[in-house]
């Protein structure tokens, strides 16, 4: 099938950006989106343009590195599928795409379609953690845990922090990130001791990194690939509140530090 | 106190603060939307009504004191309300100052879109609507303590009651996402529960709906005159 891709160009983060046209000839629906745009660039290099910048890594839709909004869609029209999994039979021949960057004020574009996500590890820093003491392994199993306890926690530590979320939102708000982090620890007992002081912490950074606000849109849900659900940002803004009212407080010297 | 000032600087803090105004509020609209209903029952009890409100809270309160009570947290309840939500707004204005060239909705209801500048238009018209009924400064012919000959001659303009609706409307959308949202807010998420939020608030919207609409188009319609 042939295309025609109009991408968004950005020299570097301070530079204006553009859309620019591209032609892509006999495409395989079999490709996946990312093989299409290596087709693309290294005729761009062939031709000794400057090809498209984007990120990728596993290419199998777990690492989260890949993330570019189609046709306003961050990755793509397909529901829970990274651009990498994203595959060209879902085109029709002589569609017009439209490639885009995240765009966010808390996600800075360094070039073309690859923008800078250190604010996500910045909010992992502030309390997205549990402190332990290493040394021998525990015994598998020591400490037990409700079956539903841990597929709630599976299933928001499914997040690849790929920051589709940020891109989908109105906002610009990294709430189900945030929330996803906050709900995989607040649901097992490891997490519990920082339970409260992580969500103060972690919040307090989201809103730092120059985030937006979350309004229950929901546009976070539909967008995630992993389809992590928005009852995690209820859960935050639970444990929120009660950090507010002082829970926690008995846990006060232990956080962000431990021995 | 210390942390609940820390927690209000907070993105969720305000939403909070939000959530709990706008029960307040839906509390109100609500309480409010009853009272309007005594409209059907004629003249003579919707006046008794609408002077009943004044003596609020008798023996032990005064002559109109608890009214007051009641409308300095109304007050207080719409400032903080405006004030976190416009905070909010400029803050997630400046989060994505950049659009997308063709955005879909996804999951974005005509509800959730228009919560800002449906919320300026249901201030906009509430600041009328006070100078209609309550003031009287915007009504034709207002007689202080006959509110059921200011509500029937309020609303025999076409266009008043064309606007009425309009607000009316704005605020369904309105209390449709914001009561979910809200619960949202407060946390109030469990799996049990889940599925029925959204139908709780559409159904208090479409009762609101449904109990404001009526006192207009029945003077409309002539049952209320």
């Amino acid at each position: 099938m042939n295309l025609t891709l109009h991408v968004w160009r950005q020299t570097g983060a301070a530079a204006a950006g553009r859309f620019e046209r591209y032609d892509a000839r006999d495409v395989s629906e079999h490709m996946s989106f990312l093989e299409m745009l290596d087709v693309v660039n290294g005729r761009l290099i062939e031709e000794g343009k400057d090809p498209i910048a984007f990120e990728h890594d596993c290419r199998e839709g777990i690492c989260g590195s890949c993330g570019m909004v189609i046709n306003g869609r961050p990755h793509g029209p397909v529901p829970r599928v990274t651009a990498c999994q994203l595959h060209m039979r879902s085109f029709t021949d002589g569609d017009q795409i439209w490639i885009e960057p995240w765009r966010a004020r808390g996600f800075p574009v360094l070039k073309d379609l690859v923008v800078d996500r250190s604010a996500f590890d910045r909010v992992i820093e502030a309390g997205g953690y549990v402190s332990i003491r290493t040394g021998a392994a525990p015994d598998a199993n020591a400490v037990p845990i409700p079956k539903r306890d841990a597929e709630r926690a599976m299933d928001a530590a499914a997040c690849i922090g790929c920051g589709a979320c940020v891109a989908a939102c109105p906002n610009g708000s990294a709430m189900l990130f945030t929330a996803a982090k906050v709900a995989h620890l607040g649901a097992l007992p490891q997490g519990q001791p920082e339970r409260y002081s992580r969500v103060r912490y972690m919040l307090a950074q989201h809103d730092d990194e120059g985030f937006g606000s979350c309004t229950n849109h929901g546009n976070c849900e539909a967008a995630c690939p992993k389809g992590i659900s928005i009852d995690c940002i209820a859960q935050l803004n639970r444990d929120a509140i009660r950090a507010a009212l002082g829970k926690g407080t008995e846990y006060a010297g232990a956080a962000g530090g431990g021995a | 106190m210390r942390r609940v000032a820390a927690f209000y600087q907070s993105t969720v803090g305000k939403k909070v603060a939000m959530a709990i105004t706008g029960f307040i509020l839906v509390g109100f609209v609500i309480g409010h939307m009853l009272g309007n209903l005594k409209a059907f029952q004629g003249a003579e009890k919707f006046n008794h009504y609408a002077e009943g409100l004044r003596e609020l809270g008798a023996p032990f309160f005064g002559h109109g004191q608890v009214l007051w009570l009641v409308r300095i947290a109304l007050i207080v309840s719409v400032g903080a309300h405006v004030l976190a939500a416009a905070q909010l707004t400029l803050r997630s204005w400046r989060a994505r100052p950049a659009k997308y060239h063709a955005a879909p909705h996804l999951e974005l209801s005509y509800a959730s879109r228009t919560m800002r500048w449906g919320g300026v238009i249901i201030a906009g018209y509430v600041a009328y609507h006070l100078m209609h009924f309550t003031l009287g400064n915007a009504h034709p012919d207002f007689l202080p303590g006959d509110a059921y000959h200011n509500l029937v001659v309020g609303f025999q303009s076409p266009w008043v009651v064309a606007v009425y609706l309009v607000a009316v409307a704005m605020l369904t959308f309105h209390l449709y996402h914001g009561i979910w949202s809200a619960l949202q807010t407060l946390g109030a998420s469990h799996p049990a529960v889940n599925r029925w939020r959204r139908g709780a608030a559409a159904a208090l919207a479409l009762v609101v709906l449904t109990g404001f609409a009526a006192v207009p188009v029945g003077v409309f319609a002539g049952i209320i005159r």
